[in-house]
């Protein structure tokens, strides 16, 4: 089975940060804006080099939302940064028109994503993002699972015509794929090969499905693991082509089992070929304060919960 | 430049464009849209800098966005009979398949439209943004903006007001329809909102006033000199008190015919009230 290491823990919004940065010098028409949390959101850098394109908003998140419909009238590409909470749940209705029904060039930019955002607790652990953003008609939803890759996919949907939606998150979690990638939207990655069972997980909950893999190989089961960074469009091709396979699959998530990734796994299966499948994901609750750690075990969002979900998706296999 | 005579020709067809499309569907809004055709026809045949040709990203020329879209009526005829798209598209409003939906849509590419409006309060913000796109490109032209007085209910709005000066945007000219009227009824009734001048000035805006929004004449001039405004570190506010459902005697004056259309005798009753002008669609 193939394996991978990890270069060294790092968070996802720093990724962002990093992206926002190279996209400064190289894309002009890019501009930034920020509802207060710069520096959560990683954005000092875009701000320090370029001050006449960043644009401090203050916390008034509707209004950013407008803003940034507005500043793409004129050739703009304009990057907004808040908590996921406030950049989906809190202004749904600003998305909704301004932006999606308006086919603006927005790129809605979310950290502290799910509940690793840890102690600030459940007014802040918004769960039901992806849900939201994948119900509006035309908005590319993209959740990322590490560092290098949310860097890469930061600078990937400058250049792509349309709303995003790019979810990431607040703690150093394992940085394990290429530094060098490009980032295909829409295009799942296989991470591992195998015959027994199918993984597709997305944001931080890929590389616990990797861990969970591994210790599934001891024990001589082969899981073929899929990142899926793109929810929406989803790449159903990849995920049906595996489950021919394997015959089953396990969704990870760090987001309500309604509306997320698994949900729209069971509608490409429900409608081409029905497999049975297990849901790693919240179970239609509010998250609460603690650690992340402590947060992911009692949710079960973890590589034991997906361990847990395999081998019971594996007794129903036929 | 057309003169004070044509403009207000061309208002009276718009009038007579908005009973026909409303009349015809059974649906749709108005009373705020008679209260401001003199506006949209002084801002579309005179006042805004235009290109002859609609492109998204306006470079070069003055844009303008609605906010309350629930107006539509007197922005699609405004919008065809200037030259947008073919002033017999009128015919289509609000029926299956067009691209004059309840309320305006950039989603059916219907030229003169740059935002999607409906859903009240989101239009400073969008309206300021493109306003600050226009500083980055260099591009000296205007942003207008049309808001209902019971709109600014919305708190989205004081968001978008409170950023505008916070941040100098000096190239937009918002005004305010100030008719007094909202559905349930006035909105001293409804929910007061004091003395609206203040509200701006309190938020660093500076504010034109014209009295009279129904008269071409002082829509110029009061238009004139909000523009004279412009440019110097402060967003301009203009409030423009019209008459809801003017220019038709019995939906003057009233919330009634906020969002209710004339039934046949009352349209050949409004009709008559507006000689054609220009040529009905």
């Amino acid at each position: 089975m193939k394996t991978y290491t990890n270069t060294g823990n790092k968070d996802t919004r720093s990724g962002f940060g990093a992206g926002l940065t190279e996209l400064g010098q190289t894309n002009e028409n890019v501009v930034a804006l920020c509802a207060d949390l710069i520096g959560s959101l990683k954005m000092d850098d875009f701000k320090a080099n370029h001050p006449e394109r960043f644009f401090q908003v203050g916390i008034a998140e509707a209004n950013m939302i407008g803003l940034a419909a507005g500043m793409t009238i004129g050739g703009k590409i304009p990057f907004t940064g808040t908590f996921a909470n406030f950049s989906t749940g809190r202004v749904y209705d600003q998305i909704r028109q301004s932006v999606a029904y308006s086919d603006k060039n927005v790129k809605i930019c979310a950290s502290h994503a799910g509940l690793t955002l840890g102690e600030d607790g459940a007014t802040h652990q918004i769960l039901e993002d992806i849900g939201l953003m994948k119900m509006l008609p035309g908005m590319t939803v993209i959740n990322t699972c590490d560092y290098n890759q949310t860097k890469a996919a930061t600078i990937a949907i400058a250049e792509h015509h349309g709303p995003v939606y790019l979810r990431f998150g607040r703690p150093k979690v394992a940085n394990f794929t290429p530094e060098d990638q490009t980032f295909e939207i829409g295009k799942a990655i296989r991470l591992t090969e195998g015959d027994d069972i199918t993984i597709v997980a997305t944001g931080h909950l890929v590389w616990e499905a990797l861990e969970a893999a591994k210790e599934l190989n001891e024990k001589g089961i082969s899981a073929e693991v899929i990142n899926i960074h793109t929810i929406k469009p989803l790449d159903d091709k990849a995920i049906l082509d595996s489950v021919a396979k394997t015959g089953c699959i396990v969704t990870a998530e760090e987001h309500n089992h309604l509306g997320g990734l698994g949900e729209s796994v069971a509608r490409v299966l429900a409608q081409h070929r029905p497999t049975p499948q297990e849901f790693v994901a919240t179970n239609d609750t509010f998250g609460e304060s603690g650690t992340p750690a402590q947060l992911m075990d009692k949710y079960g969002l973890n590589a034991d919960a997906i361990l847990k979900a395999s081998n019971k998706v594996l007794k129903r296999k036929n | 430049m057309p003169n004070t005579q044509q403009l207000q020709d061309f208002t009276t067809q718009v009038r007579r464009d908005i009973l026909r499309m409303v009349h015809k569907v059974n649906s749709g809004h108005p009373g705020g849209s008679l209260g401001c055709a003199e506006f949209f026809v002084a801002l579309y045949q005179d006042i805004m800098d235009r290109k002859d040709t609609f492109d998204m990203d306006g470079i070069g020329e003055d844009l303008f966005f609605l906010s309350n879209g629930h107006i539509s009526p007197v922005f699609y005829s405004v919008l065809a009979r200037s030259g947008y798209f073919p002033v017999e598209e009128l015919n289509t409003f609000r029926l299956i398949n067009t691209r004059l939906q309840g309320h305006p849509t950039t989603h059916e590419g219907l030229p003169g439209i740059r935002v999607a409006s409906g859903s009240l309060g989101q239009g400073f913000s969008v309206a300021l943004g493109a306003a600050q796109t226009k500083k980055l490109n260099n591009d000296k032209h205007l942003v207008y903006s049309l808001h209902g007085d019971g709109e600014l209910q919305e708190g989205q709005n004081w968001e978008g007001i409170m950023y505008a000066a916070g941040n100098n945007v000096d190239n937009i000219i918002s005004t305010i329809d100030l008719n007094g009227q909202q559905i349930d009824g006035s909105t001293d009734v409804v929910l007061p909102m004091g003395s609206i001048r203040a509200k701006f000035e309190a938020f660093g805006w500076t504010v034109v006033d014209i009295e009279n929004g129904n008269d071409i004449d002082a829509i110029l001039k009061g238009m004139a000199e909000a523009k004279s405004l412009t440019g110097k570190g402060k967003p301009v506010c203009v409030l423009l008190k019209t008459i809801m459902g003017n220019g038709v005697d019995f939906m003057m004056h009233t919330h009634a015919w906020h969002g209710k259309a004339p039934n046949d005798e009352q349209l050949e009753n409004g009709l008559a009230q507006n000689a054609e002008t220009l040529g009905d669609y």
